[in-house]
């Protein structure tokens, strides 16, 4: 059987993803489409949240990404760290720029959603305030990487970066766990049928976590290749001006 | 074919909005670096070959 360290090499990664990526645009994009037009268009309004329901949508997959990029670049940060495999470092800093977008989607999905709920546009709550220092984790991990000359030494410091910073992004999903008390109500989704969401707004919203899902996929392959062959260029070029 | 949204139209409306809008320029901005790198790498591998 194949090993899953040949995708290390920068070439066989390049080729693999090139054969999936077609299929995964169109599968996230099918699924994105689905997912949204059913939840804005036929699913009811909630008896306590009125038609600001239809914001889960956007604001559940967008949240759920933010923090599940975080963790696949930690993944891919300690393959680098033990393996030094630099497909898998850049596999960690194409994922950033996806990651932090996913942030800022649920932060503002939230805090529009929050206003007419809340009353208010933001609080200091502890799943707010895990999640804004995560979308600062993740604007200091994409600085660090790009003010740093060396890969290999960027690869190293963002890889000791994105280990503290998984602190933020497991504080982010557990946070309404760990305190009782703020002002954002627990998870929407649950193993447990009796704490999840109905199941006419649970369906389409699924629809929608799997479109999100294989959207940070097929980003994550695009932009890794794109910077596997920026990183070649850049030694091409470090090579050409020595001789 | 709109769905009645009521008094909080502008908020789902303005969330649907704005959310495509970022995704897009992710999308759009990754292609488009993809895109111009590998042209820049593929110059540089041919001025590389010509120039031995």
């Amino acid at each position: 059987m194949a090993s899953i360290w040949q995708y290390a090499n920068p070439k066989k990664f390049i080729d693999t993803t090139d054969r999936f990526l077609p299929w995964l645009s169109a599968l996230a994009l099918i699924c994105l489409v689905v997912g949204l037009v059913w939840g804005f268009f036929f699913t009811p309004e909630d008896y306590r949240q009125g038609s600001t329901v239809k914001i889960i949508y956007l604001h559940v997959p967008s949240a759920l990404m933010a923090i599940n990029a975080w963790l696949m670049m930690l993944v891919a940060s300690l393959i680098w760290i033990v393996r030094r495999h630099h497909v898998s470092a850049l596999a960690a800093r194409a994922a950033a720029p996806i990651g932090a977008m996913m942030t800022v989607i649920a932060l503002v999905t939230g805090a529009i959603w929050g206003q007419p709920m809340w009353g208010t546009w933001w609080a200091w709550d502890p799943r707010l305030t895990s999640f804004l220092i995560l979308f600062l984790f993740y604007l200091g991990y994409m600085a660090l990487w790009a003010a740093i000359e060396n890969d290999d030494t960027a690869a190293d410091l963002t890889s000791v970066l994105c280990l503290v910073g998984s602190v933020f992004a497991l504080l982010s999903r557990y946070a309404v766990n760990f305190w009782n008390q703020g002002l954002h109500q627990g998870a929407s989704l649950s193993l447990d049928k009796e704490e999840n969401v109905a199941d006419v707004f649970y369906h389409p919203l699924l629809v929608s976590i799997a479109g999100f899902v294989l959207l940070f996929i097929a980003l994550v392959f695009l932009r890794t290749q794109t910077e596997i062959r920026a990183r070649r260029m850049r030694a091409l070029l470090a090579r050409e001006r020595l001789q | 074919m709109m769905p009645e949204l009521g008094k909080y139209a502008d908020a789902v409306l303005s969330s649907y909005g704005i959310s495509i809008a970022l995704l897009l320029v992710l999308v759009i901005a990754s292609v488009h670096r993809a895109r111009r790198v590998r042209r820049e790498l593929d110059e540089v591998e041919q001025r590389i070959r010509r120039n031995g």
